[in-house]
Order: structure tokens, then C-alpha cells, then sequence
């Protein structure tokens, strides 16, 4: 409960902030660099090696790091569990070949397979969701199949079968919603999952561009920095392990609530 | 003074009882019987006297074991209690016993914990153990892992491993409810007989394993102690209400309760049905093997046999979920093919299925309203919603459900009423046959009489057949008008109703006969006459699979299996039908 509260603060201001602040992330000013942090400033995180407000910048990282984790688990979730609902219902063959090509997915190298995805087209922003859904669907699809296999020989769905209902049906009316559980915990799980890898993406360099920023950017700069201006590490930093601590505590606590939903 | 003794126990959770102001005591050497139906706090007890309670619980009383107080005494001190003090045996041994250790070492470690013996000398004591609870050949049961065990050499293995460090007193929480009943007869002549040395607690639901075993018996309802006192007493002159309608519901086999209505014509008609489960062609398991089966309109046929007969799968290839390897099912005049997804609309909905476990037959995420009118949605989709809610409406008064009922999900249901739903759901279409797949058995008694009733009722104002699959014979004896006996997936005896419970003929009906616990204990019944276990069927023995269990067998049995024929008022395949069936 505490970790989803400061998660919607951090979030509130990170979309607020922006709003009400003086400065914009891209505005320079080479009179103010490397401003130390401080509450009675014009510049409560300071300022980076380029005079922007830091302030403004990692909220606006924080924007991004959420969205593109939030549409890369969203991606996953919508693929994942369709392929795996389908895979596990349906069984045989059908199971076989399209768990032979999750398979033959996970065998790709990821980084190698962002760094030729960088190269081959433009870096642009939809690229990343791409990279990352393109990773976490296959866990998400392969959970689900499991569930699916033994949600599939419950009697109620038996009863359903021998009833007569269609395939479809006893797929998205069936088994879906009592997969429902698992995959909300999941989601939660896969989404500071999400934020690592884009983190760990624009780190390299591979993600997010300049002047747009994301938490992973903005760690990425400030290491440079980290001699000199030691709070362009800390604060990005910290922003960043927060609020993956909030979304793993989160998630944690989703398993309970379904867990104990589950026993009943 | 007694050996254990219970005053004012109150164990609950918040503001839930789960036991409230229990009181009684066991004396040395006693046998003691815990009835009640499921909720009523037998197992909360059993668990408080071996300080296992989950950490949420409260407790309150006092519960001393040879003067000393178990309650809220530390792990410690309950560690030296619980090896030679009390012992417990749970209902599944698969769960009690380690999976990743051999029988052996489970046993042997209970020894060293306990610093009870040697450990040169465990191993001989051990051995010694599993002999003395009747494992066949110690030697091997000693290496084996718990899987390698049959449900009742595992249980055996529980009570040696119960019985090991001498307890003063043994716990057995319904020991036998998850066995066959000739398994059963075996467990509990085998707990009559250990009691010459130990205390016995015997916790259960069934009044009929109480009245043969048990020399004082406590009824509980609610949490509460309702009733004590001699089981013979308790049995003939019930003093609490509560008592006499458990006995009244108690299965029976001397009461029979044939349904009304006469059978009519013909509508499923099954003829050599054989199932063959094959393991990728490596090996192949014949579960059920060339049976006949006739249902006539209006009639209940009941099919019993015990874990492994193969009574489920007859009537599973009958309505298509799995495939029949040969014979042909004609139903309504029309011959059946393959799966049921293939079948026509119409033949789906003259074939309904009511499933064992009500729960798990009813999806968690549907509430009861759309759950009945799925079926509807399928056959008659052009219904508008309107006919259709008041047709499930319709449908759940007439299975004692009232509207209030329409908006619960399943989880909001007593298991009773979770059945009734599934009734409804099969009846909705007005199916021409009802298979019940072992319907009640995970049901109490009570509710199970309700239950039984229910059927008999709709088959009354319907003319409904019911092809009722179950292993307990009281169920048979209260709503069958033929009775179809199964043993290693062959048919072995079938008959009228009142003939088969006057007169059996084969010796395997005869045990089942026998093995039955009744509520009465003046002739108490649940007699072991069959040693050993169902073969397994991958291997089934030569000639007739029953010759290695039974005591007529002599040198044709082994040779050549017998053909089904008339004996007197039964069909029955056994060589010696004439000789048995006069006994």
C-alpha cells in the first residue's frame, strides 16, 4: 500500500512537475552550469553539465521510463497471453510449433539483437518497444501455456467442451478470466523489468536519445559527471531504484491479494 | 486417570470458532471414536492436542497428555510429547510421507530424532515395524520411495511410522476416507489390531467405520461436543438430535430406496466398448475391456468398482471425451461416433454429465445465473434473454435453489449447493440420460440423502435414465433399479437391485458386500475378506483377473477368464458362480 502510494506520487509529479516548473528540459544556460541542489535555489536538483534543470529532466525520465515500460508490458501482456492461451488450449501440434518458435526466440541474443535492430532502421522511440516486448512476451506466453495445460483438463471446462460451446468461447470465457490472477502478478513483475532493460539500453547508449531523456539516460550522464557533480548519478539513481522497489513491492503484495483469492 | 484429556478447548480464528468449549478424555488403551459431518472441528481438535494449529489460531482450555499440558507449551516441549507421546496418521499418506526419502529412512530418522535406538539397530527395528503392519516383504518396502507405494501399502507405511516410537496414544484422522472400501477393511482391522498396544483417537465422518471399531464414541457439530458415551449406546438409543439425523443419513445397504417409474424402451445401448489408453505406443493400458451396457428409459443402471475399474472410463468414451478402441454405442437409435465435439447438437444434449468435485466442475469466474445458461446459449441460441433468465430460474427452483442464488459466484456456495448447481446445468437441456460420475461422493451425508433425493424426484417428473457411477454400494442400494459391477475394466456381475444385495454371485461382489462399514454395531460389517490390492492393469493377471485376490480360485481360474452368464437372477462371469452364489 505505502509502495503504490509514493509509485502515484512520483508519478503525479513527474506529469505535474514539468507543468508548473519555470525551466523546460531542453533549455540550456551556459551561465548556470553544474548548479549544486538545494531548496532555496531556482534549481531544487540542481543543474546538469549543459545548465539544464535537473529537476525538470528526471521527471521528464521518469515519464518516459514509465511509458515505455508500462506499453512494452502491455505489448507483452496482450501477445503473451493470446499465444500462450492458444497454444495450451489447443495442445498437439499446434502447442509443439508454437513453443518450438518462443524457443527459437529466446536462443536470440538479446543486446545483439537491439544493437541490429539500432542499426538497421532509425533510433526511434517505438524501437524500444519493439526490443522489449519483444522479449518479455515469450515469458509471459510460456506462463500462461502452463496455466492454460492445467486449467484445460479442469472439470469445468470439460463440462464446457461436452456442452458444446466453441473453441473460442471456452478460451476467452473460460480460461482467460481464471488466468486473470496469475497474469496481473506477473504484469507487475514484468513492468520494473521493462524499466531495467530500457534503463540498461539508454545506459549504453542504445535506448533513449538525446535531448529526450529517460532515467537510464540520465545515470548515463551522470557517471560522467561523478566526480564533479556527484547528485547527477544520486538523484536519477535513486529516482530509478524507487520506483523499481515500488512496483516489485507491488507486485508482491498483487500476489497475495490473488493468491489468497485463489485458495478460497 | 485418563491418558488424554481435553477440558474447555476452544480453538478459532478472529471471530471465527472452529471449536468451542470441547470437553472429553481418552483412558489408556481406549478406543475412541470423533464423528462429524466436515466443519465441525474434528480435525481443529486433532491438530490442538498435537500442537500443529497454524499460527493465526487462538486457543483457550487445557489439553494435558499423562498430566502434562500441551497447550501453549514451547516447540520443545511438545518435540518430546509428540514422538513416544502421541502420534498422528493423516487421511493422505501421499502428502505425509516424503516424497524424496525412502520408507526406511523415513522411519529410521523418526528413531534417531527421538535418540530412540542405535542406528545400528534402526534398521532391524524398522523392518520389524513394516512387518508388523503388514507390508509384504519388508526388505524391498524399506528401499522404496513413497510413489512406489499402492494408496494402501502407503498408508500402512504412515501408521509404522506413527507406531514406531510406541506412542501412548494414536490419532487417526479419517485414515481410510481416501482408500477403496476393501482397502479400508484392511486399514481398520489393521488399527483394530494395534490397539492392543496404544491408545486410538479414530476422527471421521462415517458412522459405519465408528460402529466397528471404536468402544466410546463422540458426536460433534459445530465445534461443539453434542454427544458421548458407549458406541452401542449411541447407535441404538441416540440421546441429541443432531446424533440420530447423522445415523439417519448414515449409508446404509439394508435399507433400499428403488426409485419410482418403470423403465421404458431402450436409449443407450453400448456393445463391446473397449478404451485403450496407449503411452506413444510403448505400452498400452486396456482400462475398459469389451463391456455391454443398457440403459433403458426412466431407469437408474448404477456401475461400481474400485479406483482403476474402469467404470469412469466406460461412460467418459460413451459421451465422447475419450475415444472408444472398439465395440459401437447407439444411443436414441442413432449409432455414436468419436469425440464429442464431432457429435450432432442433439445427441450433446440428451447426454449429460454431473462431475464428482462440485467445485471444481463450475467456473470460479462465472456466477451461478450465466454458469446454467451457458448450455442454452449453445443449443437454443436464438432464446432472447428474457425466456432465457426465466428458464434458469426455472431450473434452479426446481434443484431447491432459490433466485437469491442466481448472482453467487461458486465460491459462495456450500458444497451441496454447488451440486445442485451442476444438476441444473445438466438438466437445463432436459437430457434424455444423466451420467453422474461419483456425484456425491464429496458430499456429507445430509446432503448427500438431499441430493439422492433430488435425483429421484426429477427422474419421477422426467423420465430421466441415470447412469450413476460410484464405489459405495449404500449409494447404489438407495437409487439404483440395475446395478453393473466392474473389476480391472471387465464387467463381473450385473443385476437387479434388491437380487444383487439378497444373493451376490461372484466372489469380488461378495467382498465389496462385506467390506462396506455399517452404522450398526452389533453386525458391523467392513470385514476384510480380500487380501492385497487392484492389479495394476498395464500387467492384469492371465484368465480371470481376479483369481490372485480370491479365495475360490483354483487352476482354470488362472488359465482361462470366464464368459459372462446367467446364474439364478444375476449375470455374473465366474467359473464357480453356482457354488459361491448358494453361499
Amino acid at each position: 500500500m505505502l509502495s503504490g502510494g509514493i509509485l502515484g506520487g512520483i508519478v503525479m509529479l513527474a506529469i505535474i512537475g514539468p507543468l508548473i516548473s519555470p525551466h523546460d528540459y531542453l533549455q540550456t544556460n551556459f551561465d548556470n552550469l553544474l548548479q549544486r541542489p538545494g531548496l532555496s535555489g531556482a534549481h531544487i536538483f540542481g543543474t546538469d553539465d549543459l545548465g539544464r534543470d535537473l529537476f525538470v529532466r528526471a521527471m521528464r525520465g521518469v515519464q518516459i521510463t514509465i511509458v515505455v515500460a508500462i506499453v512494452a508490458s502491455a505489448v507483452s501482456l496482450v501477445i503473451g497471453v493470446a499465444y500462450g492461451a492458444i497454444a495450451g488450449y489447443v495442445g498437439g501440434r499446434v502447442d509443439a510449433v508454437m513453443m518450438r518458435f518462443v524457443d527459437t526466440l529466446y536462443a536470440l541474443p538479446f543486446i545483439f539483437f537491439v544493437i541490429l535492430l539500432m542499426v538497421a532502421f532509425e533510433r526511434n522511440f517505438l524501437l524500444i518497444f519493439v526490443a522489449i516486448g519483444a522479449i518479455n512476451w515469450l515469458d509471459m506466453a510460456r506462463i500462461v501455456r502452463g496455466q492454460t495445460l492445467s486449467l484445460r483438463e479442469r472439470e469445468f471446462v470439460e463440462a464446457a467442451r461436452l456442452t458444446g460451446v466453441s473453441t473460442a468461447r471456452i478460451i476467452f470465457r473460460h480460461i482467460a478470466p481464471n488466468l486473470l490472477g496469475v497474469v496481473i502478478v506477473y504484469v507487475t513483475l514484468t513492468i520494473p523489468q521493462a524499466i531495467l532493460v530500457e534503463s540498461f539500453l539508454s545506459f549504453l547508449g542504445l535506448g533513449i536519445q538525446e535531448p529526450q531523456t529517460s532515467l537510464g539516460g540520465l545515470v548515463d550522464a551522470g557517471v560522467n559527471q561523478m566526480e564533479g557533480a556527484s547528485w547527477m548519478l544520486l538523484i536519477p539513481a535513486g529516482l530509478l531504484a524507487t520506483v523499481l522497489l515500488c512496483f516489485n513491492f507491488l507486485g508482491d503484495a498483487m500476489r497475495d491479494i490473488f493468491d489468497s483469492r485463489s485458495a478460497r | 486417570m485418563s491418558l488424554l484429556s481435553v477440558e474447555d478447548l476452544t480453538v478459532r480464528y478472529g471471530d471465527n470458532y472452529a471449536v468451542r468449549d470441547l470437553s472429553f478424555a481418552v483412558t489408556r488403551g481406549e478406543s475412541v471414536g470423533l464423528v462429524g459431518e466436515s466443519g465441525s472441528g474434528k480435525t481443529q481438535t486433532a491438530l490442538a492436542i498435537l500442537g500443529l494449529l497454524p499460527a493465526n489460531a487462538t486457543t483457550e482450555g487445557s489439553i494435558t497428555l499423562n498430566g502434562r499440558q500441551l497447550l501453549g507449551v514451547t516447540e520443545k516441549a511438545l518435540n518430546a510429547v509428540r514422538a513416544n507421546g502421541v502420534a498422528i496418521v493423516f487421511q493422505d499418506p501421499m502428502q505425509a510421507l516424503n516424497p524424496f526419502l525412502q520408507i526406511g529412512q523415513q522411519l529410521s530418522r523418526i528413531l534417531l530424532q527421538h535418540k530412540l535406538g542405535k542406528a545400528a539397530e534402526a534398521r532391524a527395528r524398522v523392518l520389524e515395524m513394516l512387518e508388523r503392519v503388514g507390508l509384504p516383504d519388508p526388505g524391498r518396502q524399506y528401499a522404496a520411495y513413497p510413489h512406489q507405494l499402492s494408496g494402501g501399502m502407503r498408508q500402512r507405511a504412515m501408521i509404522a511410522s506413527a507406531l514406531i516410537a510406541e506412542p501412548m496414544l494414536l490419532i487417526a484422522d479419517e485414515p481410510t476416507t481416501a482408500l477403496d472400501v476393501t482397502v479400508q477393511a484392511q486399514i481398520l482391522e489393521l488399527l483394530a489390531d494395534i490397539r492392543k498396544e496404544t491408545a486410538l483417537l479414530l476422527i471421521t465422518h462415517d458412522l459405519g467405520v465408528v460402529a466397528g471399531h471404536c468402544e466410546r464414541t463422540l458426536v460433534v457439530a459445530e465445534g461443539g461436543l453434542v454427544e458421548q458415551g458407549a458406541t452401542r449406546e449411541i447407535f441404538a438409543r441416540p440421546q441429541h438430535e443432531h446424533t440420530a439425523r447423522l445415523l439417519a443419513a448414515a449409508p446404509r445397504l439394508d435399507r433400499a430406496g428403488v426409485p419410482a417409474g418403470s423403465p421404458g424402451e431402450t436409449v443407450l445401448e453400448i456393445s463391446g466398448a473397449s478404451v485403450v489408453y496407449a503411452d506413444r505406443g510403448r505400452r498400452s493400458l486396456r482400462a475398459v475391456k469389451e463391456v455391454d451396457l443398457t440403459v433403458q428409459a426412466g431407469e437408474t443402471v448404477a456401475i461400481v468398482g474400485e479406483s482403476g475399474s474402469g467404470k469412469s472410463s466406460l461412460v467418459r468414451a460413451a459421451l465422447g471425451l475419450v475415444p472408444l478402441h472398439a465395440g459401437r454405442i447407439v444411443f436414441c437409435g442413432a449409432a455414436l461416433h468419436g469425440r464429442a465435439q464431432n457429435r450432432s447438437k442433439k445427441i450433446r444434449r440428451g447426454l449429460q454429465l454431473v462431475f464428482q468435485d462440485p467445485a471444481g466442475s463450475l467456473n470460479p469466474q462465472m456466477r451461478v445465473a450465466s454458469i446454467i445458461a451457458e448450455p442454452l446459449l449453445v443449443h437454443e441460441p436464438d432464446l432472447t434473454a428474457e425466456v432465457r433468465r426465466e428458464r434458469v430460474a426455472s431450473i434452479l427452483e426446481k434443484v431447491g435453489l432459490g433466485a437469491g442464488y442466481l448472482q453467487r459466484y461458486p465460491h459462495e456456495l456450500s458444497g451441496g449447493q454447488a451440486q445442485r448447481v451442476a444438476i441444473a446445468r445438466a438438466l437445463i437441456l432436459s437430457p434424455t440420460v444423466l451420467v453422474c460420475d461419483e456425484a456425491v461422493a464429496a458430499l456429507d451425508g445430509t446432503v448427500r440423502e438431499q441430493i439422492l433425493a433430488l435425483l429421484r424426484e426429477v427422474q419421477a417428473e422426467e423420465g430421466l435414465s441415470i447412469v450413476f457411477i460410484t464405489h459405495d454400494l449404500s449409494v447404489v442400494r438407495a437409487i439404483s433399479h440395475r446395478v453393473l459391477v466392474m473389476y480391472l475394466g471387465s464387467l463381473v456381475e450385473s443385476s437387479e437391485n434388491a437380487a444383487l444385495f439378497a444373493g451376490a454371485a461372484h466372489p469380488y461382489t461378495k467382498a465389496l458386500l462385506q467390506a462396506v462399514p455399517v452404522p450398526d454395531p452389533e453386525h458391523a460389517g467392513g470385514k476384510a475378506t480380500l487380501a492385497g490390492e487392484v492389479p495394476s492393469a498395464l500387467n492384469p493377471p492371465s484368465g480371470c483377473t481376479f483369481h490372485p485376490r480370491c479365495q475360490h480360485a483354483r487352476d482354470i481360474c488362472k488359465s482361462e477368464a470366464p464368459q459372462q452368464r446367467l446364474v439364478g437372477n444375476t449375470t455374473v462371469a465366474c467359473h464357480f458362480a453356482e457354488e459361491i452364489g448358494g453361499q
